[in-house]
């Protein structure tokens, strides 16, 4: 192992955890915004509320490793958030926290976040162009892996995985909707920016920010 | 926003606390998020719980009670509950005859009560689903999320829980519930959008003068947008959109419930009730029974559902039998 590439240990899932609720409450009004336009406009407040008591969870909490922190703010989105959010962000970061039992580099945190993209693809059903989390998390995924396959340190495969999030994010604008609430209004669904796909580019951009320091 | 609230943040819990001040028969734990009969039935019953997102009131919890559900599990405003509310409130009522999830086919609601449902079988508890999809509004097909789940929602409570205190077993309330599910048909359409508190303005423009129609109930735009008619015309739509995806011939017997969603006078909704009798009995559908008023709402959303359901004699019959909750009362 390469002793100068920085690994996805404990502190830096915490910060991520963190940074993740800073990023949701500041971009709330945004999300809100985008989930009022095609589904029933409170994505936002509820990744807000989930994560903020993900915070309230990992306080005092001593975990194991990176994967526990993950698992345990998993556990909490399920308990607290509801909606299709909830479950699905809960069972990614739940995936994504069992896949890391320590500190991992690029190709082991790849494989943990493709257990999660797994899981959210199982439970929601959904595939690539369902305009879904989906949309943003697959080209995440597969940049990361890119990335660490080609011996890229974390902070570089974040940041690839980030902005391949996002782009993928902007991909549903044409999309029409066959999953989720945007679903029930077919045409209509065309022409906006699917919000489950965006926080989804936002939990990337911030793994990206916290991997570079 | 003008809202008769304390705060957006606190509008469940408050709203919790005003339904266990105004019913005694009715044990609300705040915390957990679980309405259950404070009576227990006395012999042991499979157990009926549903829930979802609140702002449909009465829909959960107004429908606690003898003859419907054991327990109700509200979520957040339009957003479903999560599933330790579900294991709650199936550990509260399980008298070990099982437990009957009836769950509104709405993604997150899906998923919820699907994890409730894991939970609770590794707690022991056994438990089945019904899935209410009755919207004719949505495009079905393997690729979407499907038919939402309406109206209907409350002839499947009404009914299956009827079936669940004479005694049936679970298969069998859970069977009925699916039935009475596939024999309704709804459909909406709103005059107005509903404002969610926490986000302060409606879900969407409408102009004074257009309609949305085909909408759910979560201040979701419908499918399409019109210019506002008389209600003839709008009741007329309503029946004919539904009779053209349920098959109903001349002679059949239907029960109609005909729903506000929440912002619409109970003037309003008979007028619209009696335009849709009366384009009924032009097909030769008999209503057998009727329900009007406000049962699934969607806040402050003005408009109306309709739902039929093809009723039988054993449908009528559970429909008739007696029931005691705060929103529907027969002796």
């Amino acid at each position: 192992m390469d002793f100068d590439t920085p690994l996805f240990d404990t502190p830096l899932a915490e910060a991520w955890v963190r940074a993740i609720a800073a990023a949701v409450e500041k971009e709330e009004g945004r999300l809100t915004e985008l989930d009022s336009a095609i589904g029933d406009g409170d994505h936002g407040s509820n990744l807000r509320r989930g994560f903020a008591a993900a915070l309230t969870a990992l306080d005092g909490l001593r975990p194991a490793g990176p994967g526990a922190v993950l698992s345990k703010a998993g556990t909490t989105l399920i308990s607290k958030v509801g909606g299709a959010s909830g479950p699905l962000y809960g069972k990614a970061f739940r995936a994504i926290g069992a896949a890391l039992p320590g500190p991992a580099g690029p190709a082991d945190l790849a494989d943990a976040l493709a257990a999660g993209l797994d899981a959210v693809r199982t439970l929601g059903r959904a595939e690539p162009g369902d305009k879904t989390i989906v949309d943003a998390y697959t080209p995440a995924v597969a940049a990361f892996r890119a990335c660490a396959a080609a011996g890229a340190a974390l902070p570089e495969a974040a940041g690839a995985a980030a902005d391949a999030a996002e782009q993928g994010a902007r991909d549903t604008i044409p999309l029409r909707a066959r999953k989720g609430r945007a679903s029930y209004l077919g045409e209509r669904s065309i022409g906006h920016q699917d919000p489950g796909a965006t926080s989804t580019a936002l939990l990337f951009r911030t793994l990206a920010e916290v991997a570079a320091g | 926003m003008k809202k008769l609230i304390n705060t957006p943040e606190s509008v469940l819990e408050d709203a919790l606390a005003g339904v266990a001040a105004a019913h005694p028969e009715l044990t609300v734990d705040i915390p957990n998020r679980v309405i259950t009969r404070t009576v227990r039935p006395d012999a042991p019953k499979v157990a009926l719980i549903s829930g979802g997102g609140s702002g449909h009131e009465p829909l959960h919890g107004g429908f606690v009670g003898r003859g419907m559900l054991d327990a109700a599990c509200p979520g957040e405003v339009f957003t479903s509950p999560v599933p330790d509310q579900m294991l709650a409130a199936a550990k509260a009522v399980d008298s070990g005859a099982g437990v009957v999830f009836v769950v509104k086919n709405y993604t997150g609601d899906v998923m919820n009560f699907e994890l409730a449902a894991e939970l609770a079988a590794e707690e022991g508890v056994e438990v089945r689903t019904v899935l209410v999809n009755d919207d004719v509004a949505v495009e079905d097909s393997t690729w979407t999320a499907g038919r939402r789940g309406t109206g209907a929602t409350v002839l499947v409570e009404k009914t299956a829980g009827a079936l669940a205190e004479r005694g049936a077993p679970l298969d069998e309330v859970a069977a009925l519930g699916e039935r009475v599910n596939a024999a309704s048909r709804s459909f909406a359409i709103a005059l107005t959008a509903a404002t969610v508190p926490a986000v302060g303005r409606p879900g969407f423009d409408l102009p004074e003068d257009e309609i949305e129609v085909g909408v759910g109930i979560h201040g979701e735009p419908g499918r399409r947008r019109e210019k506002l008619r008389p209600a003839r015309e709008l009741a007329a739509e309503v029946v004919e959109t539904i009779l053209a995806d349920h098959h109903l011939t001349p002679g059949d017997e239907v029960i109609a419930l005909l729903n506000g969603l929440g912002g619409t006078p109970l003037m309003e909704l008979y007028i619209a009730y009696g335009e849709v009798a009366a384009r009924l009995a032009q097909h030769g559908i008999t209503v057998a029974r009727s329900l009007v008023g406000n049962y699934v709402t969607s806040l402050d959303m003005a408009g109306f559902s309709l739902t039929l359901t093809k009723a039988d004699a054993q449908l009528l019959e559970l429909w008739d039998a007696p029931v005691d909750t705060p929103a529907l009362k027969r002796a």
